[in-house]
């Protein structure tokens, strides 16, 4: 690999090593979702536009499910029996649908922003 | 059946795509099948990995390993887009025509197949990670389904998602050689930014870079995300109808670097290749 391409991607690291000690969470409003039966508890959620909201969806399904809203930007599978955190926001007043990639047609949700 | 049939299409799109587009950039070279064929292998024994250590990762870096592993990868395939774009820029004149064919056999064999081969790892594994743990859970779960009919489900999906890969490809080399490359590298250069793209909306998720500004436009009203125009313009150049500030910057980042460094590199050779004289 050319030295200017391996200095590059050592900054990068470097950066990111930098973002993951410093990134803080502790002031985000934080809000859980739950997947049970291939379905999301709540079906609908309120958060606070403008802000930075911190997810996490709780999988009390034996099997994965893929957690995936395009209109919020997030796309995570979690395990089975696992939880997963994603951040959205902030974000425009509106309704933003998401669904669990794995079983669309029972798993989907609106997150209202408001 | 159909919901395998639809989850398994979509994952292998992608895949199918970006592989038809890289093979079709490196026509002509000697061994790029086997290259290829260990790209996907490698791929699918990453995928299976993936798959199988899934809890760990996600768990992982304080609950961001899924997001850093996808950007990892991501972006090592950018790299090595990025590679081959300046490679080819570098070696322009010997890959047209009017080279002549021993200048080109030259050429050819110092090429960094390597760099293609990791490109279709990183897409299959990406891509068949997800779908091995899709299938694994539905077919745990069964639901009144047999394993089989989900089994034949998905391998349906992804022989239509093959197939649209090989028509991309075809469609690709019944190109004069000259345009074949010239349309090939933009393609590369729009997929290399395209993964940029993506790598900093899975940061972005993770909390780890800020968003500089979420859904700066909305483009779903042209084409939505989730239709299949959106899905394959997605595959081919990152596209989302809602993009954030530093996906925007790093599509645009990623682009203008590989286009000032190929022009660059093509600017600055001096001399033809210079054949050996017992050749």
């Amino acid at each position: 690999m050319p030295t200017r391409l391996r200095s590059l991607t050592l900054a990068l690291v470097f950066g990111l090593s930098a973002g993951l000690a410093t990134a803080a969470r502790a002031e985000d409003p934080a809000f859980t979702l739950e997947i049970k039966d291939h379905k999301f508890q709540p079906a609908e959620l309120t958060v606070p536009a403008g802000k930075k909201v911190k997810l996490t969806v709780k999988n009390l399904d034996p099997s994965p499910e893929e957690f995936e809203s395009k209109s919020l930007r997030v796309e995570k599978v979690i395990p089975g029996g696992k939880e997963g955190v994603v951040f959205i926001g902030p974000l425009k007043p509106g309704r933003y649908t998401f669904v669990g990639e794995f079983h669309e047609k029972t798993a989907k949700g609106v997150i209202v922003v408001q | 059946m159909l919901s395998a049939f639809i989850v398994v299409f979509r994952e292998a799109l992608e895949a199918a795509l970006i592989i038809g587009i890289v093979l079709a950039a490196c026509r002509g070279t000697a061994g790029r099948g086997l290259w290829a064929a260990a790209g996907i292998a490698a791929g699918l024994a990453g995928a299976a990995a993936v798959a199988l250590f899934a809890g760990a990762i996600a768990e992982a870096l304080a609950n961001a390993g899924q997001e850093v592993f996808n950007a990892s990868v991501l972006g090592l395939a950018v790299l090595m887009l990025g590679w081959h774009c300046v490679w080819m820029s570098r070696h322009a004149r010997e890959m047209s025509e009017r080279a002549s064919a021993v200048a080109r056999a030259v050429s050819e064999g110092a090429r960094p197949l390597y760099a293609i081969a990791v490109v279709i790892a990183v897409a299959v594994l990406r891509e068949g990670a997800e779908t091995i743990l899709f299938l694994h859970g539905i077919a745990a779960g069964a639901e009144g389904e047999g394993a089989a009919s989900l089994l034949l489900g998905g391998a349906a999906g992804a022989a239509v998602a093959i197939a649209a890969g090989a028509v991309l490809y075809f469609g690709l080399i019944a190109l004069p050689m000259r345009r074949l490359f010239q349309v090939t590298n933009g393609m590369v250069l729009l997929l290399a930014a395209g993964m940029a793209s993506q790598a900093m909306g899975f940061l972005v998720q993770a909390d780890l870079v800020p968003a500089l500004g979420t859904a700066i436009w909305d483009t779903s009203n042209i084409v939505d995300d989730h239709s299949i125009a959106g899905r394959v313009l997605h595959a081919l150049c990152g596209y989302v109808a809602q993009p954030s500030g530093i996906q925007i910057a790093a599509f645009a980042a990623t682009a203008l670097i590989l286009i000032a460094w190929s022009w660059r590199v093509g600017r600055d050779r001096r001399t033809p290749v210079t054949v050996p004289a017992s050749a």
